[in-house]
């Protein structure tokens, strides 16, 4: 028995195939090809220009995440946003992740809607959770209350995206009655697609599947086959709550580096990601697990253009999704190689996806 | 070679004694551009795990991890309290990522009122180990409550086989190494 979902969709026309877009997570390392860091203003302005390059190539969309530890800079990822809705025109735009556990949903809410009014209509909302924990201390809350800070604040947060009127009482928050939270995006429905993120946990997958809400799930490492049970699983729950589960979209996202070459991509990347994770998560990754990404069921999507293409199409048949979204410019990566990955996959990787994605019927 | 020495017990002497009698062996061997941290839980003010990322900790739980992250060779000294490692030591190991141990090497020193708690550190702290991605030397220094007097070891059988392990550890240590480098060679980047 399927029921009308009442969450705000992201739409998709199954005719233009797989959509792809770049996503960053605004951190701030050093190149380690040089072992030089730009300065904050520069790496802030790249993040637009970026987004502005991506859109110029035809890329879907473009990411942001938030951040709040060190050798990040997108702690305020919704002004680079605005900034990125002020120098594009097409290109959609999305947070990826907002932390919701430690924001105000309704703040959230009046940011991303701003900004859908500045960019007409193209902004999106992935709420997390974060996997870095710094930002309870620093914003002033408990980590005791990791879980149901996100559960109640992203309920909230879909509760002010479908409703003009929001009444509420919480734990977290003090209570609203019969709020109007402004702006409104011009659309039909008066809200945002918001998307639930996923981390490593079955337990968040059945729960958006429950909850009947679309997922993003970001992929490491490892092998395709694996993230696609958690797919599956979210499917089936929003299945046996009475979701049509074709029409809840899921997006995944990982590493991408595409050049010529395969071996030369990966000389170019792992010093990257592996000096970059040493800073940033204590150690570096593991040399095997990323070479294995020359073998197209590994989820690392580093190699050429045609190896890519044909992971990308892998992955598409693993998880049947609606988007995916690159991280290429993952530790230090210069503007100009972020560009010229850019322009790979706008040249020759998009289209021939795009081409054996899209559905005839 | 980064080293590090972890005396893992909150209370108690033996332990410490052990690891203290280690590292005094281990200091006669070291080359100058080795590194020897030793670290006692005793000495530390250590918080218990709450699942948080590894890197976002601080003060002396920060100081431990970034200890054993930074290390290539890892001597533990665990007594056996209530025929099991003391919980002071597994909260160190709740607190690591999952690949904590990657590449490198350990030695085991344990402490113990009874010879019937030989297997303890087989059957509980060596799995976990394993699972932490541990290369373990697979003898490791037993010793009883017997063989201790005064503020250190009494027993030369005892100094002669911390000497063994330290052997033992370091062979096993550069032979991995040199698998892992021609490793990371084969890849080609």
């Amino acid at each position: 028995m399927s029921h009308v979902n009442p969450h705000v969709l992201p739409h998709f026309d199954p005719s233009k195939g797989l959509e792809i877009g770049i996503y960053s997570l605004g951190e701030w390392l050093p190149n380690p090809h040089t072992g030089k860091r730009i300065p904050a203003s520069q790496r802030i302005q790249e993040i637009v220009e970026m987004a502005v390059y991506a859109e110029e190539a035809g890329l879907d969309i473009f990411q942001l995440g938030e951040s709040h530890q060190k050798h990040f800079l997108a702690q305020a990822h919704m002004t680079i946003l605005a900034a990125i809705a002020q120098a594009t025109h097409r290109i959609k735009l999305s947070s990826g992740a907002t932390i919701i556990s430690t924001s105000d949903p309704v703040r959230v809410f009046e940011d991303a809607a701003t900004i859908d009014l500045l960019s007409k209509g193209r902004m999106e909302i992935v709420a997390g959770r974060a996997s870095r924990v710094g930002l309870f201390e620093l914003l002033g809350y408990n980590l005791a209350d990791y879980e149901a800070l996100f559960e109640e604040k992203f309920a909230l947060l879909l509760e002010i995206n479908e409703n003009e009127r929001v009444t509420w009482e919480g734990k977290f928050r003090a209570p609203l009655h019969k709020a109007e939270v402004l702006p409104r995006p011009e659309n039909d429905t008066g809200g945002l697609p918001i998307w639930r993120a996923l981390g490593g946990s079955m337990e968040s997958a059945a729960k958006a599947g429950t909850m009947g809400v679309p997922i993003y799930q970001a992929h490491l490492g490892g092998a395709a086959e694996v993230y696609g049970h958690r797919i599956q699983l979210f499917r089936d729950m929003a299945e046996a709550n009475g979701y049509d589960s074709k029409h809840i979209p899921v997006s995944t996202s990982g590493f991408l580096y595409a050049r010529e070459d395969t071996l030369e991509a990966y000389r170019a990347y792992y010093p990257h990601i592996n000096e970059s994770m040493k800073l940033t998560n204590g150690q570096g990754f593991n040399k095997r697990a990323f070479a294995q990404g020359q073998d197209m069921r590994s989820i690392i999507n580093v190699g050429d253009p045609q190896l890519i293409i044909d992971k990308i199409l892998y992955q598409h048949e693993l998880y049947n999704h609606q988007r995916y979204t690159a991280q290429i410019d993952f530790g230090g990566v210069p503007l100009d190689e972020i560009k010229r990955t850019i322009d790979i996959l706008g040249e020759q990787i998009v289209p021939e996806v795009k081409k054996y994605t899209a559905r005839k019927d | 070679m980064n080293y590090l020495i972890l005396s893992g017990s909150t209370h108690g002497e033996k332990t410490r004694q052990a690891t203290e009698a280690l590292k005094a062996q281990l200091e006669l061997q070291l080359n100058p551009d080795d590194e020897l941290t030793y670290l006692n839980l005793q000495d530390l003010d250590m918080a218990f795990s709450d699942g948080r990322h590894p890197m976002d900790w601080r003060d002396d739980n920060a100081k431990v991890i970034a200890a054993i992250l930074a290390s290539e060779i890892i001597f533990i000294g665990s007594p056996i309290f209530q025929a099991s490692i003391p919980g002071s030591l597994k909260n160190v190991f709740d607190l690591l990522p999952e690949h904590a141990l990657e590449r490198k090497t350990i030695g085991l020193v344990i402490t113990a009122g009874s010879p019937r708690h030989y297997l303890v550190a087989e059957q509980q702290l060596i799995p976990i180990l394993n699972y932490l991605k541990a290369v373990v030397v697979p003898k490791y220094v037993f010793i009883e409550g017997r063989e201790f007097a005064g503020d250190g070891l009494a027993s030369d059988d005892i100094q002669f086989r911390l000497q063994n392990l330290i052997q033992d550890t370091q062979q096993l240590a550069q032979a991995y190494q040199t698998v892992w480098q021609a490793e990371d060679e084969s890849f080609g980047f």
